[in-house]
């Protein structure tokens, strides 16, 4: 034995870690990439009801994010997992019909500006996939808001898939409204069925409710988000929007359309819920989700816009710091229950 | 039923979390005598407070159980030879800390048969609670949870403060540790007659001793064995890291909070572990003093999972090679559980009054050392039991910015190392506050030290 010992000691296999030695199962590249994992039935549901053309806006502006991620950031945080959802994110934000080019230029100008730029992962102040978002709608708000309709086949190109960079496309694809743009300016409702299960137009990951929300209570049991976040936003726009619509039932939708219409869904599971730039404590994640329950209640009835949820989203995101300070656990032993 | 919601309700502290406590591997083993070793090493500094002070010379024969050591002032304890040889040396030897220490090497006597000089065993009911401070001070006894803070000085309340509640602490929260378990199980008379001393000691007649709910034939026997005049309860505590932590522990029993920077006197309790409480009963049931200790060797990088009763002062290598050696795929020699136990590089350190376990660890454990940036997911903050924001005290040491750190609460850290078990990243917060809470006590000392030498009384002039 000693002589067992003795070798182990010559050869340096003894360790000297400092405390604790033991090491909690969880693990950032596990989070990132299971929440990636969550999403391939989102994203099965895009292909599904807007074909090829889904998977490959998709593909795209994934390609964008993780290229630039490989490109610019630093040495092997890639494996992380986090870029290639960041880029998920972004495709499953944009109408199956844009052209390519856009989505990977999304992508890129994402991770470059809205993640790489602060410094990398951990360090960015605004959800990365709606700063591509973002960029791309001010820069073409019209292939940002041209909506296919959905359940065409599989193989028909959804619009202007292939388009070159600068030039308009020439495909003359199916396209509609959005249930929130026929609620906006035409007036007209959609059935709940059909927004609950994702048969609607919309943006490629807009459109199951139904899919998210399970990947959200799958991503809430393992506690890989925060669900204090979807609960409160979903809550606030509930109760906001069923207090207006109880005011003027003709004026305004109910609850029920408010919930599952438009981007709700996935921004108030995979969007707001973005660890790095959401609030680190429990009240704050609170009073976070609530500021965007309302702000997207806002924006939808009396903005411009018919969606709300990326800028309310944005604007929370911006709030994050001034919460988290405000939001301070109250440490042991001090404050009104420690004893004196 | 309303037992049962009680102890649900009084159980508990928020926070914490759920390592695997992996006690099977020696919660059903009896605690063994080990056999004396060729050589005893007793480090003069093993207690909190001031090293003892040096009483032997080189050649000197000591008997077991003699001082080699004495107290100096009031926080420190006297050091005994726990074996009868010849002192061969006063060398600076490896510390289990990762320093040295100066230390007094005693050659064992082969052919001694081992045991104490006969001393007189003081008639504890004869004496007043000074005198038995001092039997307790002069027999060496420390806190053997770890800390090894001297037993002497809790013994004796601060003037004009009541002690309502002694809490015995049996939690063993640390993964693998049994040492306490094995106590309670196979010496449950004698926690309650070192009970009762401590009792009449602090003039308190309540007692509450703390167990964990993972250890239920301990709860039973110590419920069983009760002396019929005390007052003592012994609650089931829910089983989460660190509920052995003193704060924890009267948070779970009494459910009050000790104040920030404050003492658990400040809410009438004093805490004792459960091993220190028997050393006190051993005292005056034998005489003898603090020189062996119950350590739980333990992990899967021991050969023979064992808890064992060691001479303080014998090497490590020793209590290793006793229990059969390690494995090959053995990675880490902690002293102390896995959790807080600090990391072995040299084999030659000694178990110390304050050594509750010997755990090793494989590559299995090894901890991934790659560290990702922090992602702000916030599981360290519901971890942390003393409430602090971990992700944001991390990103503060980072940047050196101890000052706020502190304003952050930084000492009031227990550097139970929660933050960094949860840590996705695998960022070393502990580690990081242990540093940082390292350089601001430096910090304070200096500034106390310029404060005393500018003032009047400084007497050196500059």
């Amino acid at each position: 034995m000693s002589a067992r010992l003795e070798a182990a000691l010559h050869a340096g296999r003894l360790e000297l870690v400092a405390s604790p030695h033991l090491k909690g199962p969880q693990s950032t590249v596990r989070i990132m990439w299971t929440v990636v994992a969550t999403l391939v039935p989102v994203v099965a549901m895009a292909a599904w009801s807007f074909g090829l053309s889904a998977l490959l806006v998709i593909a795209a502006a994934t390609l964008g994010a993780v290229g630039t991620e490989r490109l610019f950031g630093q040495g092997g945080s890639l494996a992380d997992g986090s870029a290639a959802l960041t880029g998920l994110l972004l495709g499953l934000t944009l109408p199956a019909g844009v052209p390519l080019w856009m989505a990977l230029l999304g992508g890129a100008f994402g991770i470059g500006f809205g993640k790489l730029l602060f410094g990398g992962l951990g360090q960015n102040v605004f959800n990365p996939a709606l700063v591509g978002r973002a960029f791309l709608q001010a820069a073409f708000p019209i292939a940002l808001t041209t909506w296919p309709i959905p359940g065409q086949g599989w193989s028909r190109w959804a619009g202007d898939t292939f388009a070159l960079p600068l030039l308009s496309g020439g495909a003359d694809a199916v396209t509609g409204a959005t249930p929130l743009g026929l609620m906006k300016f035409e007036e007209v409702s959609t059935p709940f069925r059909e927004l609950f299960l994702g048969t609607t137009g919309g943006s490629l990951g807009e459109t199951s409710a139904l899919l998210i929300l399970l990947g959200g209570a799958y991503l809430a049991y393992r506690n890989y988000l925060n669900w204090r976040i979807p609960v409160s936003i979903l809550a606030v726009v509930a109760g906001l929007s069923s207090a207006i619509h109880a005011v003027d039932p003709a004026g305004f939708p109910g609850a029920p359309f408010m919930l599952f219409s438009g981007g709700l869904m996935l921004g108030a599971v995979y969007m707001a819920t973005d660890m790095v730039t959401s609030p680190v404590t429990n009240a704050g994640a609170w009073l976070y989700g609530a500021g965007i329950g309302a702000l997207v209640v806002l924006i939808r009835l009396w903005g411009g816009l018919p969606e709300g949820v990326m800028y309310a989203i944005l604007l929370m995101n911006a709030l994050v710091p001034f919460i988290d300070r405000a939001t301070q656990p109250r440490v042991f032993g001090t404050g009104r229950r420690a004893a004196t | 039923m309303i037992t049962l919601l009680d102890g649900w309700l009084k159980g508990g502290f928020r926070h914490g979390v759920h390592p695997p406590d992996h006690k099977e591997a020696t919660a059903s083993h009896p605690i063994r005598r080990m056999p004396f070793p060729d050589e005893i090493v007793l480090p003069l500094r093993q207690h909190a407070g001031a090293p003892a002070r040096l009483l032997v010379q080189p050649g000197q024969r000591v008997e077991r159980g003699d001082k080699v050591g004495e107290a100096q002032g009031y926080v420190s304890v006297p050091i005994h030879a726990s074996a009868s040889g010849t002192v061969t040396g006063v060398d600076w030897w490896p510390h289990p800390d990762g320093s040295q220490a100066e230390a007094v090497r005693i050659a064992v006597d082969p052919h001694s048969a081992q045991i104490p000089r006969p001393r007189l065993v003081p008639r504890w009911d004869d004496l007043n609670p000074d005198q038995v401070r001092d039997a307790v001070k002069d027999a060496g006894v420390v806190g053997l949870g770890g800390a090894a803070f001297p037993t002497h000085v809790k013994l004796k309340p601060p003037e004009g403060m009541a002690v309502e509640t002694l809490l015995v602490n049996g939690a063993e929260c640390e993964p693998y540790l049994t040492s306490d378990h094995r106590v309670m199980l196979e010496h449950p008379e004698r926690v309650h007659f070192g009970i009762r001393i401590m009792m009449q000691c602090l003039g308190t007649s309540r007692a509450v001793i703390g167990v964990e709910r993972n250890k239920p034939d301990a709860v039973a026997r110590l419920r069983a064995t009760i002396p019929d005049d005390l007052d003592i309860e012994v609650i089931a505590l829910r089983v989460k890291y660190p509920q052995g932590a003193e704060k924890m522990l009267i948070k779970a029993v009494t459910g009050r909070e000790v104040p920030s920077g404050k003492l658990p006197i400040h809410v009438g309790t004093v805490v004792q572990n459960v091993g220190s409480i028997a050393a006190i009963a051993e005292i005056f049931e034998t005489g003898y003093p603090l020189i062996e200790r119950i350590v739980t060797v333990s992990g899967p990088g021991v050969v023979r999972p064992s808890n064992l009763l060691v001479p303080v002062g014998t090497k490590l290598r020793d209590v290793l090679a006793f229990c059969g050696g390690l494995t090959p795929d053995a990675r880490e020699v902690l002293m102390g559980g896995p959790m807080m136990g600090a990391p072995q590089g040299d084999l030659d350190a000694p178990v110390l009054k304050g050594t509750s376990g010997i755990v090793v660890l494989t590559a299995a454990e090894a901890k991934p050392t790659r560290v990702h940036p922090c992602i702000s997911c916030g599981h360290c903050l519901d971890a942390c039991p003393v409430f602090l924001n971990p992700s944001l005290l991390g990103k503060e040491a980072q940047a050196g910015r101890y000052g706020d750190m502190v304003e952050h609460h930084l000492m009031d850290c227990m550097l139970c190392g929660s933050c960094s078990y949860v840590c996705p990243s695998n960022i070393p917060l502990s580690q990081m506050f242990a540093l940082a809470k390292g350089a601001v006590r430096r910090e304070q000392q200096r500034a106390k030290e310029a404060a005393a030498a500018d003032g009047p009384g400084g007497g050196k002039a500059a």
